[in-house]
């Protein structure tokens, strides 16, 4: 199996050691991992969901808007970072897999590698 | 192939008779296979490198795994960078905002260096590697970022018959959890997947690595769980540190062995041993 660039590498070595939730996902949106923290916001291990695609993560958390509405995906600050390579922030509740719901804040930023490669991003997240 | 060990202490070269059995000297390793040659960093073990491998010769390739000065020391004073008959190659890390001649130039120059790097009368020619795939000569060389502080890479060689990847700076798992996952999140693993030999960085001690964590190097138990998670055939504890000498490493490498069994050999890596391939 091919190893993930050392910058991801990296990212989750931070990851692991934060108490701060975290996603990373590679440049196509796939959710590679996230951390502890942010397992107990979402209601699922990372061992237990394993990697996500985009579609999926960005639905199964059930994202809300502050007035209620549901958000579509490219609303959420990580797809605006994945798709304009730019950092983003926003607030929204979840509701999680374990039907409890959240408020959170995200920011989220790209993650770019030595000799501009483009490697995925990287968000973290708050609850309010 | 053949691997010959000329520098294999990490930091600082170490004189004195207490460290003249595993290694005075910092990292350099040659790889030969027939007339070829590599030369992998170039510490102050390159300066051991005998004139008559490198006399004739009319291209030298160097490959660094980056440019702390341990790796790069004995480069402003090998012979063939003053010989203008001699095409050098140095393949270094690439950085984000300085070149690698950029980089190099800050060592080999005054005041650290009394010669400039451009009045080096050789036929000096940079590569700046990452995550790449190459040749020189009948080696297909494999490099990619591993973690250490500031860029570095390892390196993954090959005659197409026996494999050797060499790791002389390297902290696999700043967080421990990285030994639970898939090692498609270990540094490094890829290019050191079943490979016939891995020269892996062993400085520390677990109590030592205890307040040294991020400094970029292994325990000698880390480097143990990187070359069984590799399934490698041997293992070459390598970069020692120059807090131990030849006994307190031999004593360091017997309660290793004694409880930590591997199924692989493994030695501590011997300043001017040969290993055939």
């Amino acid at each position: 199996m091919a190893s993930f660039d050392l910058e991801i590498i990296l990212s989750r070595q931070l990851a692991e050691c934060l108490g701060t939730a975290m996603f990373i996902t590679d440049p196509a949106g796939n959710l590679i991992f996230y951390n502890e923290p942010a397992e107990t916001i979402l209601g699922r291990r990372f061992e237990d969901t394993g990697p996500m695609n985009v579609d999926l993560w960005a639905r199964i958390f059930t994202p809300l808007g502050i007035d209620g509405h549901p958000l579509n995906p490219e609303e959420l600050p990580l797809v605006q970072t994945l798709t304009y390579k730019k950092p983003a922030h926003g607030s929204f509740f979840i509701h999680n897999l374990e039907g409890e719901t959240h408020q959170i804040t995200v920011t989220s930023f790209p993650l770019n590698g030595r000799g501009d490669r483009h490697l995925g991003a990287v968000a973290f997240f708050w609850t309010n | 192939m053949q691997l010959t060990l000329y520098g294999t202490r990490g930091s600082f070269p170490y004189a004195g008779e207490k460290s003249s059995e595993y290694g005075q000297n910092t990292s350099c390793v040659a790889i030969q296979d027939g007339d070829e040659l590599l030369i992998l960093d170039a510490g102050t073990g390159i300066l051991r490198i005998p004139q008559s491998l490198l006399m004739n010769r009319k291209r030298v390739d160097i490959l660094l795994t980056h440019l702390h000065i341990d790796h790069i020391q004995g480069l402003g004073f090998f012979k063939p960078m003053f010989n203008p008959n001699c095409e050098v190659n140095i393949w270094g890390p690439v950085a984000y905002n300085k070149s690698l001649k950029e980089r190099l130039n800050r060592y080999l120059s005054p005041p650290l260096f009394p010669v400039h790097f451009r009045d080096l009368p050789c036929n000096m020619k940079l590569h700046e590697i990452g995550r790449n795939e190459f040749n020189i000569g009948n080696f297909l060389i494999n490099t990619d970022f591993i973690c250490h502080p500031g860029p570095t890479v390892a390196f993954r060689v090959t005659n197409g018959k026996k494999t050797i990847a060499y790791f002389p700076d390297h902290e696999p798992a700043i967080s421990p959890n990285i030994w639970k996952a898939d090692k498609s999140w270990l540094s490094g693993a890829e290019l050191a997947e079943g490979v016939d030999v891995l020269m892996h960085d062993s400085q520390f001690t677990d109590v030592e690595y205890s307040t040294r964590v991020g400094w970029g190097h292994s325990t000698f138990k880390d480097a143990l769980r990187f070359g069984k998670i590799c399934n490698v055939k041997k293992l070459l504890l390598f970069h020692h540190d120059p807090d131990h000498n030849d006994e307190q490493l031999e004593s360091i490498y017997q309660d290793l062995m004694q409880t930590n069994p591997v199924d692989f050999e493994v030695i501590l890596a011997k300043e001017s041993d040969i290993i055939e391939l």
